[in-house]
């Protein structure tokens, strides 16, 4: 299975917290910003795109046991988000690209 | 000698930064002593949806959690300004919460609803003015 690691290599992501925990396997991927939307359906292990880069998201992400959360069309992450990534050591990656772009080619990589 | 583990959480009002510090915090404490996975997830769920709702709508609150073999039972109260029409706070999308709790992600109308289905056993009580309790229930095994 892919990891958080191979998954940043191969997409081009920079790297932004969780450096310790690159080696998670990564089995999928989620998209969406409406954070209770996202807490009610987001599956454990997956890579979770989204334009949300504060605090509640690495919450959310946390909480569900996802892989990592993938910041698109170069979303900021802000201060108190950072923070807390680093403290729960929680892989955020930033992309270019928008969630749809970069999900597709995610898919590509993951089937 | 009881088998039934207790904690108790305050909720800290209009901080979204420790949103989700009980709850993580129960999470934790389920994966340590080694409770069922799917019913972690699943009261993960139902105390973070709780958690936010008292920071956007109540000025916080409180939360009491009891662990047993069988099942996990969450009480969470509020001396917020109570849910005037229950039914309608239970359907999905609609949403009281203000823009700038919008701006952060939330205010989907989802947070009841996705507490309902996550949980076995759901109870609302509450009263305009005094605030709302819920109490809510996960089997160890669905």
């Amino acid at each position: 299975m892919m990891t958080v690691k191979e998954l940043a290599e191969r997409l081009e992501l920079k790297i932004l917290a969780g450096e310790a925990s690159l080696d998670r396997p990564v089995s999928g991927g989620y998209t969406g910003d409406l954070l209770s939307w996202v807490m009610a359906r987001l599956p454990a292990d997956a890579a979770w795109l989204t334009v949300m880069g504060n605090i509640n998201a690495i919450a959310v992400a946390s909480l569900k046991d996802a892989a990592c959360i993938v910041l698109t069309d170069s979303a900021p992450l802000d201060d108190a988000a950072l923070e807390k990534a680093q403290e729960l050591s929680f892989p955020v990656l930033l992309s270019e690209q928008d969630s749809f772009t970069l999900g597709a080619r995610m898919d590509g990589l993951l089937r | 000698m009881s088998n039934t583990l207790s904690f108790d959480y305050i909720v800290p009002g209009d901080d979204f930064t420790r949103a989700g510090e009980a709850s993580s915090d129960v999470k934790h404490k389920l994966k340590q002593i080694g409770y069922d996975s799917d019913a972690i997830r699943r009261v993960a769920i139902a105390m973070y949806e709780g958690e936010i709702n008292m920071v956007i709508h109540a000025g916080g609150g409180k939360a009491h959690v009891e662990i047993s073999p069988e099942k996990i039972e969450m009480t969470l109260a509020d001396n917020g300004p109570g849910i005037k029409d229950v039914a309608l706070a239970m359907r999905e999308g609609y949403s009281t919460a203000p823009d700038n709790v919008r701006a952060l992600g939330f205010g989907a109308g989802m947070g009841l609803p996705n507490m309902k289905k996550s949980t076995d056993a759901m109870e609302i009580d509450t009263a305009i003015g005094t605030g709302t309790t819920l109490h809510m229930t996960v089997y160890a095994k669905r």
